[in-house]
This record gives structure tokens, C-alpha cells and sequence, in this order.
């Protein structure tokens, strides 16, 4: 059975790229290792409740009618219309600090005028970074020099609070780098957050997720879940064909891989020399899932996500303990403009977390260690908010460890390789890599990337 | 094909790749990407869509052709002349 594309991984740049290779008469299997779809963007039910991994919000959001947006790109080239995506926008969110709060909505201005009421000093240089930013060509597959953002980020701003509060977000929402961001991963983040905005689907990412596989299913796609690779395996450095755990060999011209780059060249046959070990991307969370018997603005939660530090200086980088309860992402996915309200009231917990540190212990450990660190959690937020604890009916979490399982992401890194591969190219011929680690990065981001590398690598050929 | 019926398939052709746009209003001489806001991503799906659909290979050197809806027709109707308006 000889295919003109094999893609590995069925998340949202697998979906995307089986699309548009499908679309155009491409015979194209996707082939995943896990029996729900989704990769880092996935779901999972539990007492009869859906719930999305990995997903607070949407980045990226246009209205309909914006084209030449991330969105409106996507939308196109998958070619569906805005309303198919049944996106609901955010009512409004917070960037909290110990002495300063910026608030913001998807109306750019509004976070501006916050910038300079909270910020007076600082608002002419944040205008001109804001320049910087509009005239930067992030987007650009052949750049290849990384450039941090901390020491440009200082040419225009003195305040070191207001540069840790302008990072918090779009290294919470995208960073796979430890301390500094790579500075076009800042420039895409700060777009895709304040200049675009947050939004979330109706039937959150099960329905999208759906949506894509059915359009690749009528195209004539073929989609084998519960299909791990063991091996991508290559002949004079030319792609020949990936073995799968069930010994299925499937013969193909090219593949793309979402399952990251060093995990992708890890499966190559013949082995290649192994990958840098500061490739391997560090960065991961524990995420608690807290049902609550009322709308969360009810008990005193009325933003839509709140991304916060209970100290001035937010570092970002995996912590010497299993979590950091000092600073994370609360998430109330109620406050979004949803045409009927969700059945039940749910707030998210966000925290970085240390892989190691929770892949080390034992099962019994583990378990209590989750419990334990859920509350530490709750508590630094109660500092802050209204204590909710009486009004949970449903509590849970996931770890590292859990990311690790679901999406074999090593050290279940959810923004994968600090080292981005914005072409998409291996060592191996015709072995092209797309999502998380080529660099386009969120919900649209990694769909992009899935689009791209098919144009640039099979549809261009 | 009559010159009518290329521009039938070019304006079914950018329906299909853009569904949010109104392109009963687009003019014949004026930039398509001026009008229905095209991309170099869009003009990658008109030109995989004519290889589909009517087995055209329009080579990149070529893609500035395309550019108008008129220039599409007067690029376009020679390789087409000979087919039937229904394939």
C-alpha cells in the first residue's frame, strides 16, 4: 500500500495537513497512537463529563470577515466558513500582580489605555514596542536566528514589572523556552493574545476536533487511531515508510510528524546521532479541574482567565518543587459569550509543574502528591479570591506525567523543543516535522503549521 | 469552453476557496487579491484546483496570469478551449 503522504499524529497540524493533502486528491493516511484525537489539544470524559486538555481559550481570535488573520488564513485554507467554528468571545481577563492589575478584552485599545493608566511612565515605550511588534515579519520559515525578548523588550520598557507582566500570558500560552521567550515567539504571542484575543468553540475542542475529522473523512482520508509508530524508516537518507505497532509497514513518498522533532528523529531507522539534550523541550504543567455547583462569577469569579504572580518578579521556568503555587492560569471556561449557558460551572487551575520530579514517584506517592499540591494550589489562589471549596461537586488533575502518557511529548513538554524547525526539515529526506515544534504555536498556530508544511513540502513539489 | 464558461469555472473555483466572500461583485479587470483579500496561499489552491480539476499544471512563472479574472480567462481559455464545460 504505497500513500503520497503518511502523517503521524492526529492532533490539530495533523488534522490540518491531512486536509489539505486530501483536498487535492493526495492519498493520505493519518496515523495515530492513541484512541481519541486531539495530540496536545485533546479531551477526555470522566463521570460523564467531557473536558479539554490543554485548551483555556482559543488565541487568535478575528471577527468573521477578518482574511488575512491566522484565522481567517485557517478558515480558508480548510475551508470552512467562521460560523462553522462557533466561536464565542471572551467577556475579560486579568494580568495579576502584587501592585498591579491589567485587565483586557479582545479590543486592543482597552489594553492600552490599561497599560497607560497603570503604567504612565511606561506607555510611550510600550507604544513603540507596539510598532515594533505590527512591523516584525514573524511568520518568516527561513529565519532561523533566535533572538531573545527580554533585552529588546528593555530598549523600549524601564519597568521590569511591566515587562514580566506583558510575558506572564504569552509565556504561560506558548513558551517552550525556560526564563527568556525566542523574540518572534513573543511578537506571535502577543498578537494572538492582545491584539487578537481569546475565544472558545461551542462543544469546546471535541466538536472541533470532530469537525476536522469529518472534512478529512469526506475528502477521502484515511484515519487509523490506536496505531503508534515504532519506526520511520528511510533508505540512502530518503523516507521509505513507517512501521506501526502492530507490524503494518505503510509504504509512502513523504511523512509528517507531529510528534515533535526529537521524538520524531528518535524513531528514525536507521538510528540518527542523538539530538542535542537542550532540544528536549522542559516545560510542563499541573492543571486541576474544578466543577462548581454555581456560574463561577457567582462566587466572586467574573474574568475570563486570569493569569497571575503573588510576587513582582514572575519567573517562568520548571520549578525546583513539583508545582508552583506562586503564580498560574485560572481559567472559568463560563465567561465566555456562549449562546446558552454551560450546564455547569467550571474553573481550571493552571501551575507550572516539574516532570521529573512527578515521573519519580511511586504510584501510591503520586496520588497523594496530586491532592496535596492541588490544594497548596487552590490556597496561594485564595489569597487572592474567594475560597470555592464548598461549592465543588467535581474535582481533578492532571500532571506531567499524564501529558507524557497521552501525547509521548518527552518530559510531557507541553510547548515541545525550545529549538523551533520553522521549515518543517529533518536530516531524513521527505521527513518533515509540523505542530508544536515547528514553531507556529496555540490552537490556530499548530493548525497553520499542519497547513503549511503540507503547501510548502507535498503541494508545491 | 466558451470564454463564458472559463469564467464560470474560475468564479466557481474562488467560491469554493473563499466561501465568506461575495464574488458575484468581483470586476474582471481590477487585482483579485485586491478585492477578495488573496493571498499567495489562495493563488497555491486556484492553481492546485485547476490541476484537479482539469489536469492544468500552471508553472509559478506563470502565476502572475492570474492575477485578474480577465487575465485567468485569457490565460486560461486556450487550455481549455477543448474541453467540455461539464467535466
Amino acid at each position: 500500500m504505497a500513500y503520497d503522504a503518511i502523517i503521524i499524529g492526529s492532533g490539530l497540524s495533523g488534522l490540518a495537513a491531512g486536509i489539505r493533502l486530501a483536498m487535492f486528491n493526495k492519498k493520505v493516511c493519518i496515523v495515530e497512537k492513541h484512541t481519541l484525537l486531539g495530540g496536545l489539544n485533546s479531551y477526555y470524559v470522566r463521570k460523564n463529563r467531557t473536558f479539554d486538555v490543554g485548551l483555556h481559550a482559543m488565541t487568535n481570535f478575528t471577527p468573521k470577515g477578518v482574511r488575512n488573520s491566522p484565522l481567517g488564513k485557517l478558515l480558508k485554507q480548510l475551508r470552512f466558513s467562521h460560523d462553522d467554528f462557533r466561536l464565542c468571545q471572551q467577556h475579560m481577563s486579568e494580568i495579576r500582580f502584587p501592585e498591579h492589575v491589567l485587565r483586557f478584552t479582545n479590543d486592543f485599545e482597552f489594553f492600552r489605555q490599561e497599560v497607560a493608566d497603570q503604567f504612565p511612565k511606561e506607555i510611550d515605550g510600550f507604544n513603540k514596542l507596539v510598532e515594533k511588534i505590527l512591523s516584525f515579519d514573524e511568520l518568516n520559515l527561513d529565519d532561523q536566528q533566535a533572538l531573545g525578548s527580554r533585552p529588546i523588550l528593555e530598549e523600549y520598557i524601564k519597568d521590569p514589572v511591566l515587562i514580566d507582566m506583558l510575558n506572564c500570558p504569552l509565556m504561560y500560552y506558548g513558551n517552550a523556552r525556560e526564563g527568556d521567550m525566542d523574540f518572534y515567539q513573543f511578537v506571535i504571542m502577543f498578537k494572538s493574545i492582545f491584539m487578537e484575543g481569546f475565544a472558545k468553540p461551542v462543544g469546546g475542542m471535541h466538536y472541533i476536533l470532530h469537525l476536522l475529522e469529518e472534512k478529512f473523512k469526506e475528502l477521502g482520508g484515511e484515519l487509523r487511531m490506536g496505531s503508534g509508530v515504532t519506526s520511520i524508516n528511510a533508505e540512502n537518507g530518503i523516507v521509505q515508510s513507517v512501521t506501526l505497532e502492530n507490524g503494518d509497514e505503510l509504504t509512502s513518498e513523504s511523512v509528517i510528524s507531529s510528534m515533535g522533532y526529537v521524538e520524531t528523529l528518535r524513531h528514525c531507522s536507521p538510528p540518527l546521532s542523538e539530538p542535542d539534550a537542550k532540544d528536549i523541550g522542559q516545560m510542563s504543567f499541573m492543571e486541576s479541574l474544578c466543577v462548581v455547583d454555581q456560574e463561577p462569577r457567582d462566587l466572586g469569579y467574573d474574568k475570563s482567565i486570569v493569569f497571575f504572580s503573588t510576587q513582582p518578579k514572575f519567573d517562568y521556568k520548571v520549578p525546583g518543587e513539583l508545582i508552583d503555587v506562586t503564580t498560574g492560569v485560572l481559567c472559568c471556561s463560563n465567561n465566555f459569550d456562549y449562546p446558552q449557558p454551560m450546564k455547569e460551572g467550571l474553573i481550571r487551575l493552571t501551575n507550572m509543574a516539574n516532570f521529573a520530579h512527578w515521573d519519580s514517584l511511586p504510584r501510591k506517592d503520586y496520588i497523594a502528591a496530586k491532592k496535596h499540591w492541588r490544594t497548596q494550589a487552590l490556597e496561594s489562589v485564595f489569597t487572592f479570591f474567594p475560597d470555592f471549596r464548598d461549592n465543588v461537586v467535581f474535582l481533578d488533575s492532571f500532571t506531567p506525567k499524564t501529558i507524557k502518557k497521552y501525547t509521548g511529548h518527552l518530559n510531557g513538554a507541553v510547548y515541545g523543543s525550545p529549538r523551533k524547525i520553522k521549515n518543517g526539515k529533518t536530516p531524513v529526506n521527505n521527513l518533515f516535522i509540523c505542530g508544536t515544534d515547528q514553531g507556529f504555536l496555540g490552537i490556530i498556530g499548530a493548525t497553520l503549521s499542519g497547513i503549511s508544511m503540507a503547501n510548502l513540502h507535498v503541494l508545491r513539489k | 469552453m466558451t470564454i463564458d464558461e472559463v469564467r464560470q469555472i474560475i468564479l466557481s473555483i474562488l467560491e469554493d476557496i473563499a466561501p465568506d466572500e461575495d464574488i458575484s461583485s468581483i470586476d474582471d479587470n481590477t487585482k483579485l487579491r485586491d478585492q477578495i483579500d488573496l493571498d499567495s496561499m489562495d493563488f497555491l489552491d486556484i492553481v492546485m484546483e485547476l490541476r484537479k480539476r482539469f489536469n492544468i499544471e500552471v508553472p509559478e512563472k506563470d502565476y502572475e496570469h492570474l492575477a485578474t479574472l480577465a487575465g485567468c480567462i485569457t490565460y486560461l481559455q486556450p487550455l481549455l478551449k477543448d474541453r467540455l464545460a461539464a467535466s
